[in-house]
């Protein structure tokens, strides 16, 4: 149900580590689901940078918002611009068009989910 | 945790995977899989079709039953004819809010009182606690009766086909009592989406089935069923007051803007005498509509307005408008401050956010 490549957090945002050292991060498909049609999403400055589950930006859907905070410590190298125009994508997409910043990695990836430890919380919260 | 409360549709929404949530204890859709935008739209160019099964029916029948509804709610009652209905309030003896709800005067001597579902058990013993004295019987008809609303332009021409009633001479604001797929209904041209529209009611164990003919009937047309997700939005849009946001019991009629339902020369009734004081001195704070003016600042219900960083009011309801395409809002504000086009300010999340006051309702159907 989840990618497998990705990493995940209990705050339901996703991480997908690449070789070099980046990483791209979004929500996961749970939660642009519970949040519902997708209407902005507040990203920082490029060259921002933030630790581990720190704050990075906001995304607000017609009836909440909500914090985005980053599953690890890292430096904002590019935000996705699309989405300004094209929230929706958040919706659509969650794990592709809809990914939200691009980061280089400053910290590790402790505490963070895989797949099907991810599934299981996600199965537990919806009952 | 008790268990939440279902209405007769609960089964109709999980099967059209509705997501649901908890509703002041009821368990209701909040959206179906178009989501709330695409509901929203629909209701305002074509309709949507609403489970408000949760509200609550009081029935007041016999020969007091005009005096003690005149007694309870501040809008004329005895100017209702037979199949009138009008929109009121129950109030306390300080002006403020019991709830709001509609009155339909269904004979001479019988009233039918449609309340909001999360104070129905609240209101039901306000107007049992008032009745002595009043020769009339008070029946809580809500756990048998089922209530849908379809609303929006195709509202109709979507119905019409199901029922012998013609539907075209109920004006805005009456009702009548007809058949609808073969069901025995109270059909209402009410709603609260400021689309044209009917509200039906009928047994509860009936509402499955008038639900299922009307969505067969409009799904060609492009009926959507509509959460109570964009029912918020929609009544927003219309500056349409809800208990718990505009209106409750810290809050009074006249500062709702809701003068219009207070007559106060239609004799004694709960509430009179401190809305005649009220009326006599300056008004404290007035309901204004907003609009922030970044598109990244959406104000949220329940936030406060600002000045020089000190609390001077609070938004009561906020979202990004679907119809208006920018973030809209209702707010208290100082007298001083509500006039047109004023700046004020919107506590967001820690960030003084400017906003200007801007004419309501937000939204107008074209007629």
């Amino acid at each position: 149900m989840f990618p497998a490549d990705l990493k995940y957090t209990k705050d339901h945002e996703w991480l997908k580590p690449a070789a070099d050292g980046t990483a791209l991060v979004g929500i996961t498909s749970y939660a642009q689901d519970a949040l519902g049609d997708v209407v902005f999403v507040d990203l920082p400055e490029v060259g921002a940078a933030f630790g581990q589950g720190e704050e990075f930006g906001t995304v607000e859907s017609v009836k909440t918002v909500s914090e985005l905070n980053l599953p690890a410590a890292g430096e904002v190298l590019e935000v996705n611009t699309t989405l300004a125009d094209h929230p929706e994508a958040v919706n659509e997409d969650p794990f592709g068009r809809g990914w939200m910043v691009k980061i280089k990695l400053t910290g590790d990836l402790a505490g963070l989910l895989d797949a099907q430890a991810y599934e299981a919380l996600v199965s537990a919260e919806s009952h | 945790m008790s268990e939440l409360m279902k209405t007769p549709l609960n089964a109709a929404h999980r099967a059209l995977n509705a997501k649901m949530v908890d509703f002041g204890g009821w368990d209701m859709p909040v959206q179906y899989p178009a989501g709330i935008i695409a509901e929203h739209e629909a209701v305002r160019t074509k309709a949507g079709l609403f489970d408000v099964s949760h509200m609550g029916e009081i029935r007041v029948k016999g020969p007091g039953a005009l005096a003690l509804v005149e007694h309870l709610t501040p809008n004329a009652v005895s100017q209702l004819v037979l199949g009138q209905i009008h929109y009121t309030a129950f109030l306390y003896e300080n002006g403020t809010f019991v709830d709001d709800l509609l009155v339909y005067r269904e004979d001479e001597e019988e009233f039918l009182l449609v309340v909001n579902a999360g104070n129905c058990d609240k209101d039901f013993a306000w107007v049992q606690q008032h009745a002595p004295g009043y020769d009339c019987t008070v029946v809580n008809e809500s756990p048998a009766t089922g209530q849908i609303a379809l609303q929006g332009p195709l509202a109709l021409s979507i119905l019409q086909p199901l029922t012998p009633t013609p539907l075209a001479p109920i004006g805005y604001y009456y009702f009548t009592h007809g058949e609808v797929a073969g069901i025995k209904c109270l059909i209402s041209r009410t709603g609260y989406t400021g689309e044209d529209g009917f509200e039906l009611y009928c047994a509860a164990g009936d509402t499955e089935a008038v639900w299922n003919a009307v969505m067969a009937a409009g799904t060609p047309q492009g009926l959507l069923p509509a959460g109570l997700g964009c029912r918020n939005t929609l009544r927003l849009e219309c500056k349409m007051a809800l208990y718990g946001h505009e209106i409750d019991d810290t809050i009074q009629a006249l500062e709702a803007g809701l003068g219009w339902i207070v007559k106060l020369d239609k004799g004694s009734f709960i509430g009179r005498e401190a809305l005649l004081a009220a009326k006599a001195a300056p008004a404290v704070r007035k309901l204004v509509g907003f609009k922030t003016l970044e598109k990244r600042d959406i104000a949220r219900d329940h936030m406060a307005v600002v000045q020089d960083g000190q609390p001077i009011g609070f938004v009561t309801s906020a979202a990004p408008s679907p119809t208006c395409g920018i973030n809209l809002g209702l707010a208290y504000v100082p007298t001083a401050l509500a006039k047109m086009g004023g700046p004020i300010q919107i506590d967001i999340r820690g960030r003084a956010v400017p906003a200007e006051i801007i004419p309501t309702p937000f939204y107008k159907r074209q007629k």
